[in-house]
């Protein structure tokens, strides 16, 4: 038998399969748009996420956060003091924190926690019926399950990036305290200098495209997860490679259009 | 026994399915499907595993869209219903489903309550909470009202299953084998259920199993699906007093003659 036929209509098969997936994938944020905006609102279900995705990410935000900002001032130091430059720690410490290391800290955590957590609860879900026993007891499963964890990722996520950049700024406060004995004053004065309104607004825009995308990615994976237990097992992790993926390109897009504006 | 008291006159027609046709890719599970069920009936549909039986339940309260045919269910064609539409005519329906699909994260008084407050919400928490209780008594349990699904028995776990359907108090239940992975006696109660539920809340019922000992017990009517069609309907004994060699083998493999 020759394999050339075999292996050409399996490639073509695999490029349908993903124009598919894709067309599927705009459906379903097409979907969510459409219920967003048609009453009634699931709010008590919306705060109940808020509350998952926001309070109990503090922990591990708070760890991963305080780390970032002390590693990455005890890492700049040897280089800043070969020249003499050490008092630029602060404004270098903060412009890389806000405009880059606290959005994509917060994101890269939340998608690996939340967004893992959401496509592992909807997939097992799916796969056994329970989405369908809501939607023949008259309920809106995806106004209920998807809209409201997707508004609270992407409402929560932008809060938690504030917290983890000043978390981050108290760890290189520390670092630079315990060096320089610089005030905290003296300190968030230097850092704060050379932070504009466009680089806040920036990473404000950042952490909500973020956190749309880990939340969309999650319920789209666990919606569509197939095949019993192992198909929620793919879909968890299939939404936390999908998610990581997709910010460091978001992430690329941002900075060229801030940079273009800045 | 079938329900001594049931009388099948021949009411209203409830359920009308014609030439009912459903594929996947190319697999073709309903061929020209053809059923009816009449008020307070219990239409017991029996067919081996992969012939279509959950799909065509699954197309009668529109969770599937069939690829043709009639579905006319309360007077309503369910694939033609719009999304509001669809949502009020299921509150008509009961849906009891193969794996009980409870809500894993609530308890069995959350799970009864969810269906019950979101669509009466005139109702005060005290009568949200008898309502629970009642249809938990019906079903024979009260006692595990505070305790969560994965506490709870197979057999346990399919009659909280059929009272979160009840609390919104269907005219339409639709049972996906309720006695499938259950011992026989635990199933002998499923069935003493259904019954039950009929004579109670006056539903018309389509039973989908593959046990004969389920349909014998609940089916005023039985009709066998082969192949996405409806080779024979009647009584269990019309259905098996058959020379037609493919329910014969049917019958056989099932161990009550």
């Amino acid at each position: 038998m020759d394999s050339k036929p075999v292996a050409k209509s399996l490639i073509s098969k695999k490029i349908d399969g993903f124009f598919i997936d894709l067309y599927s994938a705009f459906q379903f944020i097409g979907r969510f748009f459409k219920e967003l905006f048609t009453p009634p609102y699931e709010f008590k279900e919306i705060v109940k996420q808020c509350y998952e995705v926001g309070y109990k990410s503090l922990f591990l935000i708070t760890l991963t956060g305080f780390i970032t900002g002390l590693v990455f001032t005890k890492q700049s130091r040897p280089s800043l003091s070969e020249f003499g430059a050490t008092s630029w720690l602060p404004s270098l410490v903060a412009i890389a924190i806000i405009r880059a290391l606290a959005p994509l800290v917060t994101a890269l955590i939340c998608a690996g926690k939340v967004g893992s957590n959401i496509a592992a609860e909807l997939g097992s879900m799916k796969v056994t019926e329970q989405i369908d026993a809501m939607e023949v007891s008259a309920t809106n499963p995806f106004k209920f399950l998807v809209v409201s964890r997707v508004l609270a990722t992407t409402l929560m996520i932008p809060m938690l990036m504030c917290y983890t950049g000043f978390v981050g700024m108290l760890g290189a406060f520390l670092n630079v305290h315990q060096n320089e004995a610089t005030s905290y004053i003296t300190f968030f004065q230097q850092a704060f200098e050379k932070i504009s309104f466009l680089d806040i607004f920036a990473s404000t825009v950042k952490s909500i495209v973020y956190g749309f995308t880990i939340g969309i990615v999650g319920c789209y994976k666990g919606f569509h997860a197939k095949n019993g237990t192992e198909g929620v097992g793919r879909a968890a992790n299939s939404s936390v490679v999908l998610s990581m993926f997709l910010i460091f390109i978001e992430e690329i897009l941002i900075v060229q259009v801030t940079n273009s504006i800045r | 026994m079938q329900d001594s008291n049931y009388n099948n006159s021949q009411g209203e027609v409830q359920i009308s399915i014609k030439d009912l046709y459903k594929s996947f890719g190319d697999n073709h599970v309903l061929e020209g499907a053809n059923l009816e069920v009449h008020n307070k009936e219990n239409v017991v549909v029996l067919g081996r595993s992969g012939t279509g039986k959950s799909v065509l339940i699954k197309i009668v309260c529109g969770l599937l869209k069939p690829d043709n045919g009639i579905v006319n269910v309360l007077g309503k064609d369910v694939p033609r219903l719009n999304d509001s539409e669809l949502q009020k005519f299921r509150l008509q329906i009961g849906f009891s489903f193969q794996n009980s699909a409870l809500y894993d994260s609530m308890t069995i008084k959350e799970n009864l309550a969810f269906p019950l407050i979101r669509h009466s919400k005139h109702l005060t928490k005290k009568e949200v909470n008898a309502q629970i209780e009642s249809v938990l008594d019906d079903v024979g349990l009260l006692q595990t009202i505070n305790q969560m699904p994965s506490e709870l028995s197979g057999g346990q776990r399919k009659r909280v299953g059929i009272a979160r359907t009840l609390i919104l108090r269907p005219q339409i239940m639709l049972y996906d084998e309720p006695t499938s992975g259950l011992d026989p006696i635990t199933s002998i109660e499923i069935n003493k259920l259904i019954n039950h539920v009929r004579h109670k809340f006056n539903t018309t019922s389509i039973i989908i199993t593959h046990d004969l000992t389920c349909a014998k017990t609940t089916g005023d009517k039985v009709a066998m699906l082969f192949d996405g069609r409806f080779i024979k309907q009647g009584t269990f004994d019309e259905v098996f007093n058959t020379d037609d060699e493919r329910i014969q083998n049917f019958y056989n493999y099932n161990f009550i003659q």
